[in-house]
C-alpha cells in the first residue's frame, strides 16, 4: 500500500516538470496543439492522482508518509533530502494546487489561443505548478526554500511573459527583488532555526521545540527569545510571498502577466504559500508568542489595507489582486490568533472563488477585446450571460453571504466567519481585538469593492458602446504604429491585437474558457459547506492529525465554536448587506457620486488610489539610495579613491615616466617575468645558501 | 575497475605542455605561407590535448579514494636540500584539477572563430596555461608551487596584452601591479618558511607548528598575494579592467580558474599553516568579505557595461568564498570548497553569454541591446538560466555555495551573516536588470536582427554548463563527497588549535 502511494505521490509531483521539460525544450517543433496537450494532459493525471492522494488520507485511512527521492545538501548534521512529505496539509495543497492549475492551464488553451508563444506559456505554468508541489511537500527547509524561490522563477517569468512590454519586465523583477527582500529574512530564519537546533528537517526539528521555550539567543549583538526570533525572521519571508503589508508593493504590478497567470499564481496558489508556511510551523509559533502577535498584527492591517485601496481601483484585474493581498491578511490573522485550521481553510476556500474571479475578469478582459478598465465596461450582463453568472457566485463567496447558525452559504461564508470569529475568541488580547475590528471592517469594504466590481462592469451603462469608435481608432493607431516599426506584428507581445476585423461587441468566450470558470464555480459554492467538517468542524481533530500543532494553551478553535454572542454571529453578515447595498447605491443608483467624489480630488481618495503612496515612497528611498549608493562607491570609492592612492598613483606616473623601457607592446610582461625569474633565483640561492 | 596509469598526475599537469610543444614543432617545421593550415592544426591539436587532459583528470577523479584526507596519486622525486619534486592530490585540489580540465576544451571551442590573428601563438598560451594551472593544485612543494603560481600569470598576461582590447596594457599593467606586490610578500614568507622548518614540503609543513609570534607575519604576507587573486576588496580595482579588456575564453579562465588561485591558497596555507594568526586575522577577512558583497553589488548595478558587471559581481561571490572560508567551521569551508566549483562554472559560462554577443556586435555596452529574446531564443533561455545561477537560485550551483558559506558565517557571527545575507537581494537587482535591458523590451536597434540565434558550436559549448549548473545544484554530493574527508580534516586541525 505504502510503496504504491510513494509511487502515485511521485508521479503526481514531477508530472508538471516533465511536461515542461519536453515543452519547453521541443514546444517549438512539437507546435502549439500538442505543446498545450501535453501540459495540461499531465497536469490533469497529476490533479487525479492528488485527489486520489487526499481521499485515501482523509477517508482511506492512509497514514502521513515521506518518500525520500535523492540526497540533497549532507554537510555534518546540516542534512537534506529532496523528498515528498505527505499529512494533512501538504494532500489539501495538492488538490489545491493541481486542481486550481489544470483548470486554469484548460482556460489557457482558450484565452491565450493567439498568442504566438503558446509552448513558452504553457512550460512556465507547468514550470510553476512542480515548484508549488516542491514547496508544499517538502521535509526540509532546503526543499522549501527551493519551491519558495522556484515559484518565484515561475512568477518572475510569467509576469514578464509578454516580455516586449516595458511595464511587465520591470513589474517582473519588482516581483523577484521584493520576495527576494523576503527570502532575506527567510534564509536567515532557516540559519537561525539550524544553529538552535541542529537540524533543518521538520520530523526532527517540531518534536524538540517545547524543551527551547524561554531560551534567549544572541543575534546581532541583542538577545531576544530564541524561538520568537526563528519565527519571526521565517515569517519576512512569507510576507514577501504573501504580499503582507509592507511588501505587498509586487502584487498589483503582477498583474500585467496574462490573466490564467494572476489566477493561478497570485491568487490561488503562489501567494497563500506563507500563509501555508505559518501552518506548517505552527509547532514552532505556537511557542513563540511574540512572533504570533506579529503575524497577527500584520494579516490584520493587510486585510484592512489592502481592502481600502482596492474600493478606488478602476483596473478589473488590480481591484482583484488588491482583494488578494486583502484575503491573505485574514488568513495571516486567523494564524497569528492560533486559528491555524481556519486559516487553512480560507486558503482552501479562497483558491476556488479567487480563481473563478479571476478567470472571470479574464473572461470579461477577453470579451472586451483585452479592456481592463472597468469605467470603460458596464452592462455586459447581456453578452456575457455566462461569465456574469459566475462572476456573481464568485462575489457571493467572497463577500461570505450566507445565513449565520445554518449550513446556508457560499464558500467563503464558512471560511471567513470561522477567521472572524476565532479573532473574537482571542479578543482578550490586544491584538485578537484589532484582528476583529479588522476583519469587520475588511468585510465592510470587500462587499463594497466586490460589489463595485459587478455594477461597474455588468451593470448601468454600456461605455464601451458610447467609447466605441473614438477607443476603436485609438486601437487601431497604437497597432498600427507598432506593424511600421515592426514588421512581425504577429509576434507583438500584449495581447491586444485580438479580436481585429471580427465583431467589436463585447461577446461571451468559449467554452474551454467557460468550463473551468464553471468547475470552479462549483467549488466556490460547495467547498465550504462540504469541507467545513473537516476543517475546523467536528472531524478536524482526525482530519488534521499531526500536521497542525496547537499548544496546550491554545483552545482558539473551541471558543471560536462556543462564542455566545449573537452580535459577532450576525456583525459579518451585516456589514456585507451593508456594503453591497452602498455598492447598489454608488454604482446602479447614482452611478455619477462616485465621478463626483474622484473629479473633487480630495486627500482621502488621493491617498487612497495612489496605494497610500508606497511605491512613490520606495522609490524615493530604496531605489534612489541604491542608485547613489552604487554610484558612489564605484565612482569615488574605487576609481577617484582606490584606484588613485594604488595603480594609478606613484607608480603608474613612474612607468608612464620610463616609458622608453616599455618599446613592445608586452613590455610589462617581461617586467613581470624578470620580477619572477629574479624570486625565483633569490629562492635557488638562498636554499643553496642553506644546504651548504 | 579504472586501469592505474603510472604518474598520472604529472601525466595530467603536462600533458597541455606536450600539446604545446607539438604545435611549436609543427610550426617550426611547415611552409611560412602555410598560415591557415597551422592555425587550423594548432586550434584542432588544442582541443584534442585538452579533451584528453579532461578524460586524464575524469580518470584521476573516479579512481579518487573519497574516504580518505591525505593527498593520493602522490610522486615524489628528490631534489636537492628542502626541496623536492612533490605532487599530490587530496580532495580539495582534485576537484580545482577537473574544473580547469572541464572549462579548457570550452576556452578553445570559444576562440574557434573569434582569435584572427596568432592563433597558434594564442592556443600555445593557453595550453601553457592549463599546465601551470593544474601545476598550482597539484604541487605539494613551495618552490614548485611558487613556480606554477607565479608563471601561470605570464601566458594571462600575453592573453589579455596580445588578444586583449583597446586598453589592454593598462588593464594588465594593473594587475601586475597588484599581483607583484602580493608575490614578493608570499616569497620573503616562503624563505622563511624554509629556513625555519627546513623543509619546502607542503603537507609537512601543514602540520609544522609555527611559533605564535611570527604566523601574523607569515599569514598576511600570504594572504596580501592571495588577497590579490581572490580579488577581495579593496584590491579588486585590476579586475574590471582585465575582465574587459580580456578576450573572452581569457575571461572564462581568469573567473573561473585563476580566481580561485586566492582561495585554493588560504585553505592550503593560511588556514593550517598560521592557524592562530587566521583566527586573529578572521574579523578582518569577515569585515572585507562582506563590504565585497555588498559594495560590489551596488557597484555592477550601476555599470553600463556588461562585462564589467559581471567581473564586479565575481568580487562578490568571491566575497561569499573568503567569508566561508575564515568562518572555520565545515558549513563554512565546505561551502567556500563549492563556491568556487560553480562560480567557476557560472562566470564562465556568463562570460561566455557575453562572448557571443560581442563576437556578433562587438560591443559591451548594455544600452545597444534590448530586445534580444525575440530575436534568439536559445540564447535568451542560456543567458536566463545563468543569470539565475548567478542570483543564486535554488536548484542551481550558485544556491549550494551561498546559502552554505552563509550558514557557516552564522555560527562565526550573526552580523557577518546578516550583511552578507542582503547579498541574496542585491544581485538579484543586477542581474535581473542587466537580462532585462538586454533581453527584453522592443527590439530598438535594426543592428541586432543581422546575427542569427545560437550557432551549433555555441549549443556545444553551453550544454556541458548548463548540465553541470543543474547537477549542482540538485545533487551537490558530487562535490560535496569528494570534499568532505579533506575539509573536514583542516577544519578539524584548525578547530583544534584554535580551541586549545
Amino acid at each position: 500500500m505504502l510503496s504504491d502511494m510513494s509511487t502515485v505521490v511521485t508521479l503526481a509531483v514531477f508530472a508538471p516538470i516533465v511536461g515542461a521539460a519536453i515543452v519547453g525544450g521541443f514546444g517549438r517543433w512539437l507546435g502549439n496543439i500538442p505543446s498545450q496537450a501535453i501540459t495540461t494532459g499531465l497536469l490533469f493525471v497529476a490533479c487525479a492522482l492528488s485527489w486520489f492522494t487526499f481521499i485515501q488520507h482523509t477517508w482511506g485511512g492512509m497514514e502521513d508518509f515521506t518518500v525520500t527521492v535523492l540526497p540533497f545538501i549532507n554537510i555534518g548534521t546540516f542534512h537534506s533530502a529532496w523528498s515528498i512529505r505527505i499529512d494533512a496539509l501538504s494532500s489539501t495543497m495538492l488538490i489545491v494546487v493541481t486542481s486550481v492549475s489544470s483548470l486554469v492551464h484548460l482556460y489557457s488553451w482558450g484565452y491565450m489561443s493567439e498568442d504566438p508563444s503558446r509552448p513558452r506559456f504553457f512550460a512556465y505554468l507547468s514550470l510553476f505548478t512542480f515548484a508549488m508541489l516542491m514547496l508544499v511537500t517538502a521535509a526540509d527547509f532546503m526543499q522549501l526554500f527551493f519551491g519558495w524561490e522556484g515559484v518565484g522563477l515561475a512568477s518572475y517569468l510569467l509576469i514578464g511573459f509578454w516580455f516586449q512590454k516595458e511595464s511587465a519586465s520591470s513589474a517582473a523583477i519588482k516581483a523577484f527583488v521584493v520576495n527576494r527582500v523576503g527570502d532575506f529574512g527567510f534564509a536567515l530564519g532557516i540559519m537561525t532555526v539550524y544553529w538552535q537546533f541542529g537540524t533543518i528537517n521538520f520530523h526532527e526539528l517540531f518534536p524538540m521545540i517545547a524543551a527551547h521555550q524561554g531560551q534567549t539567543w544572541e543575534f546581532l549583538g541583542q538577545s531576544f527569545s530564541a524561538l520568537d526570533l526563528a519565527a519571526f525572521l521565517l515569517f519576512i519571508g512569507a510576507m514577501g510571498k504573501s504580499a503582507q503589508f509592507f511588501l505587498h508593493t509586487w502584487l498589483p504590478d503582477a498583474m500585467e502577466g496574462p490573466t490564467p497567470v494572476s489566477a493561478l499564481i497570485h491568487a490561488a496558489t503562489m501567494v497563500t504559500a506563507g500563509v501555508y508556511m505559518v501552518c506548517l510551523l505552527s509547532p514552532l509559533f505556537e511557542y513563540a508568542p511574540v512572533a504570533k502577535m506579529i503575524v497577527a498584527y500584520i494579516g490584520a492591517i493587510t486585510a484592512i489595507f489592502a481592502a481600502s485601496i482596492g474600493f478606488t481601483q478602476n483596473d478589473i484585474k488590480r481591484v482583484i489582486a488588491y482583494s488578494t493581498c486583502s484575503q491573505l491578511g485574514y488568513m495571516f490573522f486567523a494564524a497569528g490568533v492560533g486559528a491555524y485550521q481556519a486559516a487553512m481553510f480560507h486558503l482552501f476556500t479562497h483558491a476556488f472563488f479567487k480563481a473563478l474571479l479571476f478567470l472571470g475578469a479574464g473572461s470579461v478582459i477577453h470579451g472586451m477585446h483585452h479592456e481592463q478598465d472597468m469605467r470603460k465596461m458596464g452592462g455586459l450582463w447581456k453578452y456575457l450571460p455566462i461569465t456574469y453568472g459566475v462572476m456573481t457566485i464568485g462575489t457571493i463567496a467572497i463577500t461570505g453571504l450566507g445565513i449565520p447558525e445554518t449550513q446556508f452559504g457560499f464558500a467563503g461564508f464558512f471560511s471567513k466567519d470561522a477567521i472572524i470569529e476565532s479573532a473574537w475568541a482571542a479578543h482578550n488580547t490586544p491584538q485578537g481585538m484589532f484582528a476583529f475590528c479588522m476583519g469587520i471592517a475588511a468585510a465592510l469594504l470587500t462587499s463594497f469593492y466586490s460589489w463595485r466590481l459587478i455594477a461597474m462592469t455588468f451593470h448601468g451603462k454600456k461605455h464601451w458602446e458610447h467609447n466605441e469608435a473614438h477607443g476603436h481608432d485609438h486601437h487601431h493607431e497604437v497597432i498600427d504604429g507598432h506593424d511600421a516599426s515592426e514588421p512581425a506584428h504577429d509576434d507583438h507581445g500584449h495581447d491586444d491585437h485580438h479580436g481585429h476585423g471580427h465583431d467589436h461587441k463585447p461577446h461571451e468566450s468559449p467554452w474551454v474558457m467557460l468550463v473551468p470558470i464553471c468547475l470552479l464555480a462549483v467549488g466556490a459554492v460547495f467547498a465550504g459547506v462540504g469541507f467545513a467538517p473537516y476543517f475546523i468542524g467536528e472531524h478536524a481533530q482526525e482530519f488534521w492529525g499531526h500536521a497542525i500543532f496547537t499548544g496546550p494553551t491554545n483552545h482558539i478553535m473551541h471558543e471560536a465554536h462556543e462564542i455566545e454572542e449573537m452580535w459577532v454571529k450576525l456583525a459579518p453578515l451585516a456589514v456585507t448587506l451593508l456594503g453591497m447595498l452602498l455598492a447598489w447605491y454608488y454604482y446602479i443608483a447614482r452611478p455619477n457620486l462616485p465621478k463626483q467624489m474622484a473629479a473633487k480630488d480630495g486627500p482621502v481618495y488621493n491617498f487612497l488610489y495612489h496605494k497610500w503612496y508606497f511605491d512613490e515612497v520606495y522609490q524615493a528611498t530604496f531605489v534612489k539610495l541604491t542608485k547613489i549608493l552604487g554610484d558612489f562607491f564605484w565612482k569615488v570609492l574605487d576609481i577617484k579613491i582606490i584606484d588613485n592612492l594604488g595603480p594609478n598613483g606613484a607608480a603608474w606616473t613612474a612607468l608612464k615616466s620610463a616609458k622608453n623601457l616599455v618599446k613592445t607592446q608586452t613590455g610589462y610582461v617581461y617586467h613581470y617575468a624578470f620580477a619572477m625569474f629574479l624570486g625565483v633565483v633569490g629562492l635557488l640561492t638562498y636554499v643553496f645558501w642553506l644546504v651548504h | 575497475m579504472i586501469p592505474a596509469i603510472p604518474n598520472l598526475l604529472s601525466l595530467t599537469t603536462f600533458f597541455p605542455l606536450f600539446g604545446a610543444v607539438v604545435i611549436m614543432i609543427l610550426r617550426a617545421m611547415a611552409r611560412k605561407d602555410d598560415e591557415a593550415v597551422i592555425a587550423k592544426n594548432a586550434k584542432w591539436i588544442s582541443l584534442w590535448t585538452t579533451l584528453i587532459t579532461l578524460v586524464l583528470s575524469v580518470v584521476m577523479v573516479a579512481g579518487f579514494n573519497r574516504a580518505t584526507p591525505g593527498y593520493q596519486f602522490e610522486e615524489h622525486y628528490q631534489w636537492f636540500g628542502p626541496i623536492s619534486y612533490h605532487m599530490g592530490v587530496d580532495g580539495i585540489s582534485i576537484l580545482f584539477v577537473l574544473l580547469t580540465a572541464f572549462l579548457m576544451p570550452l576556452c578553445i571551442l570559444a576562440s574557434w572563430d573569434s582569435i584572427k590573428e596568432r592563433i597558434t601563438e594564442y592556443m600555445i598560451a593557453f595550453l601553457l596555461l592549463e599546465t601551470l594551472v593544474i601545476g598550482v593544485f597539484t604541487s605539494l612543494d613551495l618552490f614548485l608551487f611558487y613556480i606554477f603560481f607565479e608563471g601561470g600569470l605570464v601566458p594571462m598576461f600575453l592573453i589579455i596584452g596580445i588578444w586583449g582590447g583597446k586598453d589592454r596594457i593598462y588593464a594588465s599593467y594593473k594587475f601586475f601591479l597588484y599581483t607583484l606586490l602580493g608575490s614578493v610578500l608570499m616569497l620573503a614568507a616562503m624563505l622563511y618558511m624554509v629556513s625555519t622548518a627546513g623543509t619546502a614540503d607542503i603537507p609537512t609543513l601543514s602540520h609544522f607548528a609555527f611559533a605564535r609570534e611570527v604566523q601574523p607575519f607569515l599569514w598576511f604576507a600570504f594572504f596580501a598575494s592571495f588577497a590579490v587573486k581572490m580579488p577581495m576588496w579593496p584590491v579588486h580595482t585590476w579586475l574590471p579592467d582585465a575582465h574587459v579588456q580580456a578576450p573572452t575564453a581569457g575571461s572564462v579562465m581568469l573567473a573561473g580558474i585563476l580566481l580561485k588561485l586566492g582561495g585554493y591558497g588560504f585553505i592550503r596555507f593560511n588556514l593550517p599553516m598560521f592557524p592562530y594568526a587566521s583566527e586573529m586575522f578572521a574579523p578582518l577577512v569577515m569585515v572585507l568579505s562582506v563590504i565585497a558583497i555588498v559594495v560590489t553589488s551596488l557597484i555592477a548595478f550601476r555599470q553600463t557595461d556588461i562585462k564589467k558587471l559581471i567581473a564586479y559581481s565575481s568580487v562578490a561571490h568571491m566575497g561569499f568564498v573568503t567569508m566561508g572560508i575564515f568562518a572555520g567551521n565545515a558549513l563554512g569551508v565546505q561551502g567556500a570548497v563549492y563556491q568556487m566549483i560553480s562560480h567557476g562554472v557560472i562566470s564562465g559560462a556568463l562570460f561566455l553569454c557575453v562572448g557571443v554577443v560581442y563576437d556578433r556586435w562587438h560591443t559591451r555596452e548594455i544600452a545597444f541591446y534590448g530586445g534580444l529574446t525575440k530575436l534568439m531564443p536559445h540564447y535568451a533561455f542560456v543567458f536566463l538560466l545563468f543569470t539565475m545561477a548567478n542570483v543564486g537560485l535554488p536548484g542551481t550551483s550558485g544556491f549550494i555555495g551561498e546559502i552554505t558559506t552563509m550558514t557557516g558565517a552564522y555560527k562565526w557571527g550573526t552580523w557577518v551573516a546578516f550583511v552578507a545575507t542582503t547579498g541574496v537581494i542585491f544581485s538579484a537587482v543586477y542581474a535581473l536588470t542587466l537580462y532585462k535591458r538586454v533581453m527584453f523590451g522592443e527590439v530598438h536597434n535594426a543592428e541586432l536582427k543581422k546575427y542569427p540565434d545560437l550557432s551549433v558550436r555555441e549549443i556545444i559549448i553551453f550544454t556541458p554548463l548548463i548540465l553541470g549548473t543543474i547537477a549542482l545544484g540538485v545533487y551537490p554530493a558530487f562535490v560535496f563527497d569528494i570534499t568532505t574527508a579533506s575539509v573536514d580534516a583542516v577544519v578539524a586541525t584548525y578547530q583544534t588549535v584554535i580551541g586549545g
